[in-house]
């Protein structure tokens, strides 16, 4: 099974008592708040999940793999994520089949 | 930005809730991903990127300290791809 932004949204509708609309709406803006200070260039830090950071990467060698041509791999910005100590936590907990501790 | 700086954000965003609500909507999505990722589950979102485990075999390691032979056992951490979306927003080069 896969988590999708429609399951997020049941969710509030049923937990949170959002309305339809409301729901969707809410798990869109969430994800879009992250977006945009990522794109702003901050760290986005949800305890108890986990932080998004940014990183420059310099310009470094790459090679098309179809034609073995020489192509320089631009410099660029990307996002990593570092799950907290307590998602990993979770998770471990979790995928031995004993139950997270509060 | 943090937690609380995100719900606040929310709480600008649906004027029309009460602000608890966009408090207890963020802990419900956290903890439907976080949920999620404890059951082995992926998580997609469309847009945003998608999580999933990567699975580190057991490996014989070694206590820094005494140099002894320590069994690691195998375990699951949590990895995030970042979506088309995301990935080209945030670089502004690209």
């Amino acid at each position: 099974m896969t988590l999708t932004k429609a399951d997020l949204a049941d969710l509030l509708f049923e937990k949170v008592g959002l309305n339809k609309r409301e729901a969707k709406d809410m798990v869109e803006a969430f994800f879009e708040e992250i977006r945009m200070a990522l794109e702003r260039g901050e760290t986005v830090k949800l305890s108890g999940f986990g932080n998004f950071q940014l990183r420059d990467k310099p310009q470094r060698p790459g090679r098309n793999p179809k034609t073995g041509e020489e192509i320089p791999i631009s410099a660029r910005r990307v996002v990593t994520f570092h799950a907290s100590q307590k998602l990993k936590q979770v998770v471990e907990q979790g995928m031995n089949g004993s139950q997270p501790q509060a | 930005m943090t937690k609380s700086e995100l719900i606040a954000q929310l709480a600008v965003r649906f004027p029309q809730l009460v602000a608890k609500d966009a408090d207890f909507a963020v802990k419900v999505i956290i903890e439907a991903m976080a949920d999620s990722l404890a059951k082995g589950d992926r998580i997609e979102i469309r847009g945003f990127g998608s999580f999933a485990l990567n699975y580190r075999p057991p490996r014989v390691g070694r206590n820094p300290k005494s140099g002894d032979k320590v069994q690691v056992p195998e375990k699951h951490v949590p990895h995030f791809k970042a979506g088309k979306e995301l990935r080209e927003r945030v670089d502004e080069m690209g």
